[in-house]
């Protein structure tokens, strides 16, 4: 069995609403496939699945804003057989995995989509409990009947309401009943090790609250040090009001949440280069002369095609720094940086971009701006980026210098195409000439490796037809 | 087609392109690029809607002229097919 969280779409999110389930309880997905849709301070986001299998629940019901690493839904892999007792919904509630079966309860044929409200784990140490308006109103028939003053109390204490007998009226479950339940409750612990343990105790982190990473969902020291980074990064945030679907403020708070950590923990260093962007220019000329609109070139893809394959010769600008560590990557993935007009900045990712052709990339980019625009970039295009290029275009200034996003470990800009006295052999010709910059880190590399990195990207640039 | 109906046309095509071109009057003077936040993707974009809608060549060269609304008229009317 293999849980569907939250994801994390960007190091700078908390939460996020699920809006949309695109698969049904029993339907079969493969890795890739999109089963969700989730909103985000980037906009809708539709979320790929990384496990195959056969769809065994869905936990978290449309409309439900819950923090990263959530189970949202729960897969069983083709050879598992389907379990006989209904999903255990949340990672707070998740149990040791039993030395006998659970008790049966009621088979999940007909599954209700609907959790119990108690099913979604308790906010993070720190945080605001979630919204009551988080709870959908129109509760399907399924719903266990509780008083909400119960529900955000078993929500706190981690306690699957369905486990409960409700002493109220018509059954329902009480304040009384969810604060008399936990004596009753079997020992629920998370997996972790004993060190884990210690150094969470240290920390002040609940166990309870993580997702584990490591073997069955155990949880890690890495885990741990996430948990208690956001729960400080939680306490020192000011408090703001629930996320609405979508708002400028938002995004700019989360792009200023992102530079920001990537301006305390990234030792920044900074090169610029003018190079002559003449040959490339006419080589896009030539190419879109003989073409309708719609199949022609902008020299933006032309600067990716070179990006990726200068990585080739210095390839630690390309991968994540992760857990102290630089982890590189064997694809390209370029974020490209995508003006939402007035409500900021995204940069999703072309993928592979060493691997496609001018045409192909293309293409994809302008699909990739058209989904960033009006909603609709999936969940690897927001996780997966390995470098970012960001260009200014015609409407910027001749030098930009960009700022690393984590866990990238490098960020490639170019200014404005302008032209300029330049010098060819002897003699000197007004050329149109751009300036590339690259943001690099120096807990992976250096200016040296930076120079030979942006040496190669002029040197591809003056033979454009070879890219 | 009249001037009037290729200016409406062309002003739809914007509008789907940079959505903030409906909300503001369009000086038809100046340049989209200065009073709307566009880019060179929309400018392709924008070319390529004129030129699957009207039918008209739009050689890469002529960019500039379509770059407010009245050189863009200015352009495309004489080519309009009658």
């Amino acid at each position: 069995m293999a849980d569907f969280v939250m994801p994390s779409l960007g190091s700078d999110m908390e939460s996020g609403t699920l809006v949309e389930w695109r698969i049904k309880p029993g339907g079969r997905v493969r890795r890739g496939d999109i089963v969700a849709v989730v909103e985000t301070q980037k906009g809708a986001i539709e979320v790929e699945i990384f496990d195959s299998g056969v769809v065994e629940s869905l936990v978290v019901e449309p409309g439900t804003e819950v923090p990263v690493g959530t189970v949202l839904a729960t897969v069983r892999s083709g050879d598992e057989p389907a379990a006989t007792e209904a999903p255990v919904a949340s990672a707070v509630a998740r149990p040791a995995p039993p030395p006998a079966p659970e008790p049966a309860r009621p088979a999940p044929a007909a599954a209700p989509k609907a959790p119990p409200a108690a099913a979604r784990p308790a906010p993070t140490a720190g945080a605001a409990p979630p919204p009551v308006s988080a709870v959908p109103t129109a509760a399907p028939a399924t719903r266990l009947r509780a008083s909400p003053a119960a529900r955000q109390r078993a929500t706190a204490l981690g306690i699957d309401l369905s486990t409960l007998t409700g002493s109220g009226p018509g059954g329902a479950i009480t304040l009384a009943d969810v604060e008399a339940a936990p004596a009753k409750q079997p020992a629920r612990a998370p997996r972790a090790s004993p060190s884990v343990r210690q150094r969470a105790l240290e920390l002040g982190v609940d166990l309870g609250q993580i997702t584990g990473s490591g073997a069955k969902g155990a949880i890690t020291v890495a885990d741990l040090a996430r948990a208690a980074a956001g729960a400080q990064q939680a306490k020192s945030a000011p408090a703001r009001p629930p996320a609405a679907p979508f708002e400028p403020d938002a995004m700019r708070r989360a792009i200023a949440a992102a530079m920001t950590r990537s301006k305390r923990e990234i030792p920044h260093y900074y090169l610029a280069t003018t190079v002559d962007f003449e040959p490339a220019l006419r080589f896009v000329e030539r190419v879109n002369a003989q073409r309708d609109p719609e199949q022609r070139l902008l020299y933006a893809v032309l600067l990716l095609k070179a990006l990726a394959l200068a990585l080739k010769e210095v390839p630690e600008l390309n991968g994540f720094w992760r857990q102290d560590r630089f982890e590189p990557s064997a694809a390209v993935h370029v974020g490209v940086a995508v003006s939402l007009r007035r409500r900021g900045l995204i940069a999703p990712a072309l993928h592979d971009v060493a691997d496609k052709d001018l045409d192909t990339l293309m293409m994809q980019l302008k699909d990739l701006v058209q989904r960033a625009r009006v909603g609709g970039l999936r969940s690897s295009e927001l996780t997966d980026t390995t470098i970012t290029l960001s260009s200014l275009g015609d409407n910027g200034v001749e030098t930009l210098y960009p700022i690393i996003t984590p866990p990238q470990v490098a960020v490639v800009g170019a200014g404005s195409v302008v032209r300029r006295p330049w010098v060819v052999g002897e003699g000197l010709a007004v050329r149109r000439v751009v300036t590339l910059t690259l943001a690099g880190d120096h807990r992976v590399s250096d200016g040296h490796r930076g120079a030979l990195f942006l040496a190669a990207l002029e040197r591809l640039l003056q033979k454009p037809e070879e890219l | 087609m009249t001037e009037t109906e290729l200016r409406e046309r062309l002003l739809a095509i914007l509008g789907g392109i940079a959505p903030e071109a409906r909300e503001i009057d369009i000086d038809p003077e100046q340049s989209f690029r200065d009073q709307l936040d566009i880019d060179s993707m929309d400018f392709l974009n924008f070319v390529t809607a004129v030129h699957k809608q009207l039918g008209v060549p739009i050689p890469e060269l002529d960019y500039p002229r379509l770059a407010s609304l009245n050189g863009a008229v200015q352009y495309l009317l004489p080519k309009l097919p009658h």
